[in-house]
């Protein structure tokens, strides 16, 4: 009852603070906010318009309608001409151009002897047989660019010539079951969710002691009989409305900005939410106890939202990362509500088929509630 | 009868190299205004936390309210009151506000709550301020509301740290006039200073120099004691005089007060005045008075080793 009436101290303490902190009140909208356009517009891995240039050894009526056609694809535009491959290398290093396509003197009889353009027999022995009608040459640095123009490899050119499409029939077939427009937006925007939260629920809570401390707080508090747990409890609900807040945000934009759809039910949102803000709210609470000053604390966050940025599985899957990286993913809660947050959004799972990241989200929460608590001493030593 | 609600036996607190409290032996009576006399860094702050169990100490007994610490500092929580010597509420809570945060962690009920804060507001003068935040107080003002929020769950000790470093001198004599009231109502008290006019309100104090106790006992007692007399002399030359004066052997200081120099002397000496008369090559004039030591006169000599 007492605890209880402490706890509830506490937490009413925190949002009156809270209310008259401006500054914190409008990190809380404009973070999701500004972070949601960031990458919503930013991160797009479907590359249009790279610049690229052409060297036309061929220079032939034939030869400008392949430019032509390769343009109209929209990957790439081309914004140069080049004589030689040296030149067109230069204007790659100097980063002018992204490729150059070479398009070689014999372009014709290669075209004719292609197997997309069908143009009579191509004889099996004969090497000349299926050589590319042309060749690119890419800065590969950037793997995103490089990878958009080597998709344009087996693109068609019967549409050169006039003729009928005659494309082979494909080994497999492929069915994109979610997200089949393959819009980044789509798995950008619930991924967001997780890294939001992670960055403002554990900077938010490891200030909240750490402050108390600063401003000389603490020496008052722990002559009260207020108990270490209450006082973590009572700091840490106020900031659970404000996860929930940032996730409404968060989630109606991606909604209406990025026609993000939720397909799950808002009950399974709502749950998989609810145990990822306490487990980082339960992580900021540890770093607290821990660092001494704000500066600190900030720093400690920063060493947490890194890895959960880049390791978590909402810049690069989880599937491609070397064995260490994934050990240390699965360390990190971030990693865990993405699973959840990604198959309630985009898939329409009940989270409990997913035990597994339920599971260890929980005992993540209940072993850094109990460290903070016992690192908390109601002492200055 | 004389019951003791600090009992303090070789308390010690070393933080690395440097000893904050040497081995401190500490009685304070129940109902007392027992007061810590010394200068910044003497170690007054470290004391008062090793006794409300704030800090731990590397050796020695402490018993506060009959609680051994820090082991059951726990238990005392309810009974102490605890005024910091920073602010320690909330800047960012109006006064009211910071009342009824602590209120509501000591367990009050909201009837309580209502009519406790309601009463201290006006004993403390705070009414016309219940919703100013507290960061934009005067340091007078921030003081009371310091104070009120200690003795909320009407503790039976009270601790202070320099209760009155941040306030002027009428809302300092104000202040003790409050202390006075609580304890009035017997409540013991417990309260660190470093001005000689608060300390000679005390019913005991303790002088503390470097973390050691120079000397303990009330103001009075410490003056008839010192073991010092005590000489005004009055003449032009002061300045010299004073230096000459320092050279003598049993001469403990000389301090220039206006027009006068205040001069201690040993009392191994018999009469001091004769005695000062008596130095060769020191022109001291007639005007010599002998007159009753002040705590200050206390003061200056039982910590007079540390400075030389
Ligand atoms: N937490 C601490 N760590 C290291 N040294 C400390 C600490 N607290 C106090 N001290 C040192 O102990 C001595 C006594 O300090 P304190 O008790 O604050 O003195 P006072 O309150 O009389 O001004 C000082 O030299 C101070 O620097
Ligand atoms: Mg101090």
């Amino acid at each position: 009852m007492n605890a209880l009436r402490r706890i509830y101290a506490i937490f009413s303490k925190e949002l009156t603070q809270l209310k008259r902190d401006r500054m914190t009140f409008g990190m809380v909208v404009m973070i999701p906010l500004i972070q949601l356009m960031l990458f919503g517009y930013a991160i797009n891995t479907n590359v249009r318009h790279v610049p690229v240039g052409v060297v036309d050894h061929s220079n032939t009526g034939l030869s400008r309608i392949l430019v032509q056609t390769v343009g109209a694809t929209q990957v790439v535009d081309f914004i140069g001409h080049y004589d030689s491959i040296k030149e067109g290398e230069d204007a790659i290093a100097s980063s002018k151009v992204r490729a150059i396509l070479v398009i070689p003197k014999d372009l014709s009889q290669r075209l004719a002897r292609h197997p997309t353009v069908g143009f009579g027999l191509p004889p099996s022995t004969d090497q000349e047989t299926s050589r590319p009608v042309a060749h690119w040459l890419v800065d590969g640095s950037d793997t995103i660019v490089a990878g958009a123009i080597k998709s344009l490899r087996s693109m068609p050119l019967a549409e050169l010539l006039s003729k009928p499409a005659n494309r082979n029939v494909p080994t497999f077939e492929v069915t994109l079951l979610y997200n089949p427009e393959q819009r980044s937006a789509v798995n950008i925007v619930p991924g967001l969710v997780a890294v939001i939260l992670t960055m403002t629920m554990i900077m938010f809570t490891s200030a909240a002691i750490v402050r108390e401390r600063e401003h000389g707080n603490l020496e008052m508090l722990i002559t009260t009989p207020v108990r270490s747990i209450e006082l973590m409890l009572g700091k840490i609900i106020p900031y659970m409305f404000i996860g929930a807040l940032q996730v409404v945000i968060i989630l109606a934009l991606g909604y209406v900005i990025f026609d993000v759809p939720i397909n799950g039910s808002l009950w399974q949102l709502a749950a998989a939410t609810f145990l990822f803000i306490t487990a980082s709210l339960v992580l900021g609470l540890v770093i607290s106890t821990i660092a001494t000053n704000q500066l600190q604390s900030m720093q400690m966050t920063i060493f947490i939202l890194l890895p959960s940025i880049l390791l978590s599985g909402f810049m690069f899957p989880y599937e491609g990362m070397p064995e260490v990286a994934q050990m240390i993913s699965e360390g990190l809660p971030a990693t865990h509500f993405l699973r959840l947050i990604r198959g309630v959004v985009l898939r329409d799972v009940v989270i409990f088929d997913m035990r597994y990241d339920v599971a260890w989200l929980m005992l993540f929460t209940l072993a850094g509630l109990i460290i903070a608590s016992l690192r908390f001493k109601k002492n200055l030593d | 009868m004389s019951e003791f609600v600090i009992k303090a036996e070789n308390l010690s607190r070393n933080f690395g190299d440097l000893k904050a409290i040497q081995n401190l032996d500490l009685e304070v009576e129940k109902g007392s205004i027992y007061g810590f006399l010394g200068p910044n860094g003497c170690g007054k702050t470290t004391a008062i936390r090793l006794l409300t169990g704030l800090l731990k100490p590397n050796g020695g007994k402490v018993e506060v309210m009959g609680l051994s610490l820090p082991k059951e500092a726990e238990k005392l929580r309810l009974h102490i009151g605890y005024m910091t010597q920073k602010f320690s509420l909330y800047d960012d809570l109006t006064v009211k506000e910071n009342l009824q945060f602590i209120a509501k962690i000591f367990g009050l009920s909201a009837k309580q709550r209502k009519s406790r804060i309601n009463e201290l507001l006006s004993v403390y003068g705070l009414d016309k301020k219940q919703n100013q935040l507290a960061g934009s107080m005067s340091g007078g003002q921030r003081q009371r509301l310091s104070l009120s929020a200690a003795v909320l769950h009407k503790p039976e000790l009270l601790f202070l740290d320099e209760p009155t470093s941040a306030v002027d001198p009428e809302n300092r004599r104000e202040f003790w006039e409050q202390l006075f009231d609580l304890s009035d109502q017997g409540t013991s008290i417990l309260v660190s200073t470093h001005y000689m006019d608060e300390a000679e309100r005390c019913h005991k104090l303790a002088i503390l120099e470097a973390g050691i106790k120079r000397a303990d006992g009330s103001p009075e007692d410490l003056m008839q004691q010192m073991g010092a007399h005590v000489i005004e002399v009055a003449a032009t030359n002061l300045r010299q005089l004073k230096q000459q004066l320092l050279k003598v052997d049993g001469v403990i200081t000389a301090a220039q007060l206006g027009a006068r120099l205040r001069v201690l002397i040993r009392d191994s000496v018999l009469d001091p005045i004769a005695f000062l008369r008596e130095q060769p090559g020191i022109d001291i004039g007639d005007e010599l008075v002998k007159v009753r030591p002040s705590l200050e006169d206390v003061f200056v000599t039982c910590t007079g080793e540390g400075r030389q």
